[in-house]
């Protein structure tokens, strides 16, 4: 650990003495152009370690029992998995080339990575690291779904436009919707009725339907004075309850808010310049995001729908997780 | 045939043949058998593979080892031979296997390919000047690659949703008429055209009685005629022209504030069309051309033992009397001096235009917004990095591909009517859609700042260039200044 870093954890330590736990939790942030994992303190917002990764962390997500962080570098062909206590990479996935985003299925067993070369999305056991299937989709996979009863996953494939749905017992497609250009991530309500896809360069939010495989909702963005195409819908993240739906809007250097219910965006928020992915607080009251190009994230509260502060993080931050508790280092 | 490609084709053809139909992952199967330790997934009651291999078989889950990634490398002769066998068999089996496995739902079936989209790539030998740098390789596959490579994309898509593609390649040799080859094409049934021609040969294709209703994609020609004066109501263009190339770099150039240039250049007629362009561009975004200087020594042999001095010289003398300027703006489509400028001018001047820092559709080094998976795609079937006809082709294909699946038809009608629509927004590594302009079907784009770099420099449009509609309608013929009548 640096110096730096050393400092950091004795005076986070004098702190934590002094102030009540307002949030007991830690962000990791992926900068995919140091790569780098910034580990945040929840509770005083404050760098309290740097881990050192494969080259260009991009996806970033936890394991459901929080014990392990798993980071896609693209550059480096593998998947890092960092203990969440030491925060040191006690092992990797072989992930196969530039693996991107991933999702883990509800019990932790297994690991569906998309792997953006090869359009391919490859099916693994998550603690041997056997590959158990690689499913061909098409071409450029990136977001990834497990269905929240654990029977299927969605993948887009970037290229191609499509949402593809497999079948988690056959490793099988069973569906591929066509949607908007360049989808970029998938996202399941928690009752799996709704798929949510949002297309980066079609501009949109496309809600389908799994019983019919049928597109019933899009959602397109509007900003006074800001050019259509910069609002390029990317990341998404359930809040509130699934109340409403946070999608950063890269170049437009804004996150929208859509209303799930109306299906219509509530709000728009300013926050740093293209902002990619975020992610909820665990109680659910924030919501984090990362600026890519201003290199920084952005705190937003989510009972005000206002940005509260920015925190500076690692040069091109893509990803972030939150784990609810500390770190081993904290 | 070698045995790894005999393999290779193989797997392509069940991959092509088995998977679409059934939606099972046949070319798995057949690809894992090389590595020995592999279970099959499907419940198949099927017990060749058992009996002829010895498969270790589950009906839980399918084991394969991560080292299936080098699967080609590892296959042997042998086993080529064995894979023939055994995989006619599973073809043959396939229906089967299909009916015994539990039925997915209705909706779920992939639909088996119904509409074809038969695309010709039409191309002449043309001689090219070879590259003043030795560290250029001449290449003489340029652009086909990239439409091969946008075949295997659009079917792999395609059929997914019940759609294939067909590349046909008509590249005839310079001596050849190309336009009684483009009859021929067009009386065969063929109405979609990727046209790797110089401006002469498209115009007489385009002006085919019968090739009314084709949808002609120039990939290769600059020349902004073709979009001006003598646009065509059936041709679009992919490739950028001089006109959108001279904005590019202008507006880079007055946003670095260097509005000064001074221009060496040719007299062919597309170093003409360039310079043209070069002073449109001066006049609309504030420039100066403080002069226009011919360099008329011969070009000569491209390496000369010793050649430096006296070129080192040269370049010396053809820059001391200029007037003082901020760049030198290289216009030489050729490519027989404009690199010697580089380090070479009296004044220490940077080099843009045709050479140094130039406006391409695609660079070697451009990797964002997803751009480094056509970086890797190109080298795996032509063993050389992507240029930019490789890139145009591949867009004008995928253009067609796009049309066609979100149009929902193949006929030419539908397909020119959406792809000169406000829902034609074409995904294509550069960050934003891309999109034809109606009034002389020139495709709008981001263009890349490099080519003579090692990095990219930039992309423009650059900031502050602002337009009520497209910001890519900064570059090139914009609807008032347009010539083109259709």
């Amino acid at each position: 650990m640096t110096r730096f870093g050393l400092a950091t954890v004795c005076a986070t330590a004098l702190l934590l003495v002094a102030a009540p736990l307002a949030h007991a939790e830690t962000i990791f942030v992926s900068n995919e152009k140091d790569n780098t994992i910034t580990v945040i303190d929840g509770d005083t917002m404050e760098r309290v370690a740097t881990i050192e990764t494969s080259r260009r962390p991009r996806g970033i997500m936890l394991s459901p029992d929080y014990k392990e962080l798993f980071v896609a570098a693209g550059d480096g062909d593998i998947i890092d998995v960092v203990d969440t206590k030491t925060l040191e990479i006690i092992r990797q996935l072989e992930s196969g080339p530039d693996p991107e985003l991933m999702d883990i299925d509800p019990e932790g067993k297994i690991i569906y990575i998309a792997n953006e070369d090869n359009s391919m999305v490859t099916i693994m056991d998550l603690k041997g690291g056997d590959v158990l299937a690689e499913v061909p989709v098409g071409v450029e996979p990136e977001g990834m779904a497990v269905h929240p009863d654990n029977t299927l996953t969605a993948a887009t494939s970037e290229s191609t436009s499509m949402a593809h749905i497999i079948d988690n017992e056959t490793f099988e497609l069973v569906a591929n919707v066509l949607v908007d250009s360049r989808p970029r991530e998938a996202k399941w309500t928690k009752d799996g009725k709704e798929l949510w896809v949002s297309s980066e360069i079609g501009g949109t939010v496309s809600v389908i339907d799994p019983s019919t495989w049928e597109i019933t909702d899009k959602i397109s963005f509007e900003v006074p004075g800001v050019r259509p195409e910069q609002l390029q819908p990317v990341g998404m993240d359930f809040v509130k309850d699934e109340a409403f739906i946070m999608v950063p809007l890269g170049p437009s250097n804004r996150v929208a808010v859509i209303d799930t219910k109306k299906k219509e965006v509530a709000d728009y928020i300013l926050v740093g310049q293209r902002p990619w992915h975020g992610e909820p607080s665990a109680d659910g009251k924030r919501y984090y995001v990362a600026n890519g190009l201003t290199n920084d994230m952005t705190i937003i509260d989510l009972d005000t729908m206002k940005a509260t502060k920015s925190v500076p993080v690692g040069r091109l931050p893509w990803g972030v997780a939150v784990m609810p508790g500390k770190t081993g280092a904290q | 045939m070698k045995p790894s490609l005999a393999l290779a084709a193989l797997r392509h053809y069940i991959f092509s043949k088995a998977i679409l139909p059934s939606g099972r992952v046949l070319s798995v199967l057949c690809a894992a058998h090389c590595q020995g330790d592999i279970g099959l997934k499907q419940k198949n009651d099927n017990a060749l593979g058992d009996k002829l291999f010895g498969w270790k078989r589950s009906t839980e889950m399918v084991l394969l080892r991560s080292t299936s990634f080098r699967l080609a490398r590892a296959c042997r002769a042998g086993l080529s031979l064995a894979t023939l066998l055994i995989s006619a068999l599973m073809i043959a089996a396939a229906p089967t296997v299909a009916q015994d496995g539990e039925a997915p739902p209705a909706a779920a079936q992939p639909k088996p390919a119904t509409k074809t989209m038969e695309v010709v790539y039409l191309g002449k030998e043309y001689q090219e000047p070879l590259p003043l740098s030795f560290a250029e390789k001449v290449i003489t596959d340029k652009g086909i690659q990239g439409a091969r490579q946008k075949l295997k994309e659009a079917n792999q898509a395609g059929g997914f949703l019940g759609y294939s593609f067909e590349l046909e390649e008509a590249i005839v040799p310079e001596d050849a008429d190309v336009v009684a080859k483009a009859k021929a094409l067009l009386a065969a049934g063929n109405r979609y055209f990727i046209a790797d021609l110089e401006p002469d040969d498209l115009l007489a294709v385009a002006d085919l009685p019968e090739a009314k209703d084709a949808i002609i994609l120039n990939i290769r020609s600059s020349a902004t005629k073709l979009r001006q004066e003598e646009c065509r109501k059936n041709v679009f263009h992919i490739v950028p022209d001089y006109a959108m190339r001279a904005d590019a770099l202008a507006q880079y150039l007055i946003w670095k504030k260097w509005p000064n240039w001074y221009v060496m250049r040719r007299d062919t007629p597309q170093d003409q069309d360039y310079l043209a362009q070069v002073q449109r561009a001066a006049k609309r975004f504030g420039g100066k051309i403080v002069e226009d200087h011919l360099y008329d020594l011969p070009p000569g042999a491209r390496n000369l033992d010793s050649g430096h001095q006296q070129i080192q010289a040269q370049m010396a003398l053809e820059t001391e009397r200029s007037p003082d300027h901020d760049v030198v703006w290289a216009i030489n489509s050729d490519d027989d001096f404009g690199d010697y400028l580089m380090y070479r001018t009296t004044r220490p001047r940077p080099v843009v235009g045709t050479q140094g820092l130039q406006a391409t559709a695609w660079d070697k080094s451009y990797t964002e917004s997803g751009g480094m998976r056509f970086q890797r795609a190109i080298p795996r079937i032509a063993n050389r990095p992507p240029v930019e006809r490789d890139y145009t082709a591949w867009l004008a294909f995928r253009s067609l591909s796009e049309a066609a699946q979100k149009s929902g038809s193949v006929e030419p009608e539908t397909v020119k009517a959406y792809l000169l629509s406000d829902d034609f927004r074409l995904e294509a590594f550069k960050g934003q859609a891309l999109s034809f302009r109606t009034w002389d079907h020139q495709m709008r784009q981001p263009i890349i700042l490099g080519g003579g770099t090692r990095v990219p420099v930039g992309t423009s449009p650059q900031d502050g260039f602002l337009h009520p509609k497209h910001l890519t309608d900064t570059l090139g013929f914009d609807e008032p200044e347009t010539k083109c009548k259709f």
